[in-house]
């Protein structure tokens, strides 16, 4: 499989002080959905920004489709497709005539007639000729969405697609990336919070932390590792920690956001778990292995 | 230039334009021998002042054109201080920068939709000051009034000046424009750069007319303002003997020089905005 | 004695010349020319116009320019002969000699009335077409006007072919605030010095006149 985007060491720092990106590096392969997972201000939005040549990075460099960036600008671009935070359109037009600039902006000329095809795969159809500040935030959403494919590029980079979308929007948008990525063979770059929604569809993932990489690789081998967290729920958390503080695990134990304990420990060392606790006299109602990215993301990225 | 004309701010800019030069011309026809009176009145002295000829379609024109020295401008700088800031403002601009279009690409064809309003203002502008003058006061001898002399233009001669008076008044607003445009590329909001040109316009209006030997010896020969009243060099003819020269100018170098300072300050402007513009990280 | 009656003789001489001269202007009462007009002062240019001039009796001018701007000297009453030489009776006849250069007899006229505007006039007298060929005229409000004339087929009449009219100007300037002039970077002339009388000059060169064919009032108003 080709890489599609390579990063090398980029830095980007604004002003004397404020480092937003510090030495990251990483690779998109062709044909994936490749996560970008960071807490606010973790520097998710410089990094695309620099993809797309907004942002001039201070050092490093930046490969797409194999070719230079700043140099290949215009080609790599021709091929890419983005939405960069909340996707501010002309307010004082209607759908049908943003949709209309941004694929003259692309370098086609699209008849009315293939925009309001692409304006039906939306949903936006039958509101293609009402002026955009009339729109809801969802349909602005979605009607960003629709401007960024409108040149079919094989190269898609969403910052917070779901934004201001209902939960059915939310889906709607969960098939579309997956529709785009397996069926049409495009490569996606989605930053999103709703750890839930990438936990879905993310092949890969790059999570960063103050303009770091934290960590980098395929999303099943992040959330399934040898070592694991374990939640305890008991009815006597003290007794519990007590007992685990003369054990093995005394160094992994942590809290859980519902106030329960978590012990990070080996897979095969669970029921080992249980019968140290039982034996000692504390009541176990249930072990709940948590492998899920958000508790992934808290842990990795906690401060 | 399409989404110059689909926003209603656009017609404002006509409407206000309408309204003065309709308000200068009600004027002209009710009260304008007055007025021509007090432009006569250091001829006073000497000659008996044919108010009744003076006022004319081609002498309206005359007075509106210099009425719209300073307001002219500040529409212009509306939409061109607005070209880039506005659609960082609105959040479009990251959008158009991530098509494959170059920054210098994009920065041309949006000053040079700045400059096309302009002109199409600009034409506006003629149609209503010099065509609709003419079809309400008639044509006659244009009276020139200067600072220390009058010329009396015949009315065979003065049609043409009047073209040439306009394409110059279209190179010095361009100027205005490029400068609105510069500053644009430096804000992220449309008021900054209309209120910096506006103020920049009337700093240097002031510079212009103060008539201290200090700024006239140093600042004031640079100065765009200085140059934009070159139009009304087409005005000012050769004579001899007191009898104009029909087809003449009287300083057409100098008029010549001042178009072509404007055209630098153009220069000048556009580049500090594309090499800023260029260098700009887009954050809005 | 003979010297008083020589004396006495050539004055009458000078009053029967301006007479003669008066009974060729009298039989005008009226008449409209066509003409052009030049002008020719410090802080004007102007195009050469196309005119009409109407006079009619005893002191009734008018020059109007109907394609165009004219400027008229204030006062330009007195650029008509027929107000100057009108009442003989209410000037003082000076005979002034001849002038040794052109050899025209030269009349001084002096109001007799105090309180009149005009102060003196000088009038170079062609004895030979009994025609005045030039005028000198001071008057109070008004200045110096002097007039040279040239006369053609209509000097039966009295009426020149061409007038060039000289009188003062006041030195001009355009209010402050009325218009923003364009700076053309040259050195600026020294500004004329209002105080100071500067003269300008107008020439009429008339193609044809119609006399005694009747001029309506209303022109003149």
């Amino acid at each position: 499989m080709s890489v599609i985007i390579r990063a090398r060491d980029i830095t980007k720092t604004f002003g004397r002080e404020i480092k937003a990106v510090d030495g990251l590096s990483f690779t998109v392969e062709e044909g994936q959905v490749y996560g970008f997972l960071g807490q606010n201000g973790a520097g998710k939005s410089t990094t695309i920004r620099m993809l797309l040549t907004l942002i001039t990075p201070g050092s490093g460099d930046i490969e797409i489709f194999g070719m230079n960036l700043p140099r290949n600008r215009k080609t790599i671009l021709r091929r890419t497709g983005a939405i960069i935070e909340r996707p501010d359109l002309y307010k004082y037009l209607t759908a049908l005539e943003n949709l209309r600039i941004f694929a003259k902006m692309s370098g086609l000329n699209l008849t009315d007639k293939v925009l309001m095809e692409h304006l039906a795969k939306i949903g936006l159809a039958d509101r293609a000729h009402s002026k955009v500040k009339t729109y809801s935030q969802g349909m602005k959403q979605r009607l960003g969405i629709a401007a960024a494919l409108v040149h079919n590029p094989d190269l898609i980079i969403l910052d917070e697609p779901t934004n201001g979308l209902d939960p059915q929007g939310i889906a709607d948008v969960r098939k579309l990336i997956l529709h785009l990525s397996k069926d049409l063979k495009k490569t996606l770059l989605v930053s999103s919070h709703l750890l839930g929604e990438m936990e879905m569809i993310a092949d890969s993932m790059l999570i960063i932390d103050k303009g770091k990489k934290i960590v980098e690789g395929p999303t099943a081998e992040l959330l399934n590792p040898e070592k694991i967290l374990v939640e305890i729920v008991t009815d006597n958390k003290e007794k519990a920690i007590a007992v685990l503080r003369t054990t093995k695990w005394s160094g992994s134990l942590s809290d859980a956001t519902n106030g329960n304990i978590m012990v990070e420990l080996h897979k095969a060392n669970i029921p080992d778990l249980n019968s140290e606790l039982v034996s000692n006299g504390v009541r176990i109602f249930s072990l709940r292995p948590k492998h899920s990215l958000e508790d992934y993301f808290l842990s990795v990225t906690k401060h | 230039m399409y989404k110059i004309f689909k926003r209603p701010r656009t017609f404002i800019a006509f409407g206000v334009i309408t309204a003065i030069i309709l308000l200068v011309q009600v004027a002209m026809k009710f009260g304008g021998e007055e007025y021509v009176g007090l432009v006569m009145s250091g001829l006073s002295g000497t000659f008996d002042a044919p108010a009744g000829q003076v006022l004319n379609g081609y002498f309206v024109c005359f007075i509106i054109l210099n009425l719209l020295l300073i307001h002219v401008p500040i529409l212009v700088a509306l939409i061109a201080g607005d070209m880039i800031s506005g659609e960082a403002n609105m959040g479009t601009l990251r959008l158009l920068l991530t098509k494959p279009v170059s920054r210098v690409q994009l920065l041309l064809v949006k000053f040079f939709a700045a400059a096309s309003y302009t002109l199409i203002l600009l034409i506006w502008v003629a149609i209503l000051s010099l065509l609709v003058s003419i079809w309400l006061f008639g044509t006659n001898e244009l009276f020139v009034a200067r600072g220390l002399e009058v010329n009396i233009l015949s009315s065979s001669d003065i049609l043409w000046r009047y073209i040439a008076a306009f394409g110059f008044a279209a190179v010095a607003l361009i100027t205005v424009a490029s400068l609105a445009f510069m500053f644009s590329t430096f804000s992220d909001n449309s008021i900054g750069p209309i209120v910096a040109c506006v103020s920049v316009i009337i700093v240097f209006t002031i510079l212009t007319q103060l008539q201290i030997p200090f700024y006239d010896e140093t600042v004031k020969p640079w100065l765009f303002t200085t140059h934009m009243l070159g139009w009304k060099g087409f005005f000012y003819v050769k004579g001899e003997q007191g009898v104009t020269i029909d087809g003449s100018i009287e300083n057409s170098s100098a008029i010549l020089k001042s178009g072509l300072i404007l055209l630098c300050n153009t220069f000048v402007f556009l580049a500090v905005a594309i090499w800023h513009f260029n260098r700009k990280n887009i954050l809005s | 004695m003979t010297g008083i009656v020589t004396i006495a003789a050539y004055a009458q001489k000078a009053e029967n010349l301006i007479l003669r001269i008066k009974e060729k202007l009298d039989k005008v009462k009226d008449y409209e020319a066509r003409g052009t007009m030049k002008m020719n002062v410090d802080f004007i240019k102007a195009p050469v116009a196309n005119v009409k001039v109407y006079f009619k009796k005893p002191d009734k001018l008018k020059i109007i320019n109907e394609g165009g701007i004219s400027l008229v000297p204030k006062g330009s009453i007195n650029i008509n002969i027929n107000n100057i030489i009108g009442d003989i009776s209410a000037s003082d006849v000076i005979d002034g000699g001849r002038d040794s250069k052109t050899g025209f007899r030269i009349i001084k006229l002096v109001p007799k009335d105090d309180n009149a505007n005009v102060v003196l006039s000088i009038l170079h007298i062609d004895e030979q077409q009994v025609v005045v060929r030039k005028m000198k005229t001071t008057t109070k409000e008004n200045g110096t006007y002097e007039m040279d004339l040239v006369y053609g087929r209509y000097a039966d009449y009295g009426l020149a072919d061409k007038v060039v009219f000289s009188f003062n100007t006041k030195g001009y300037k355009l209010p402050k605030g009325v218009a923003l002039d364009y700076d053309e970077g040259k050195v600026k002339p020294p500004e004329t010095d209002k105080e100071k009388d500067n003269m300008g000059v107008i020439e009429l060169n008339y193609s044809n006149y119609s006399i005694n064919k009747g001029v309506p009032d209303s022109i003149f108003k």
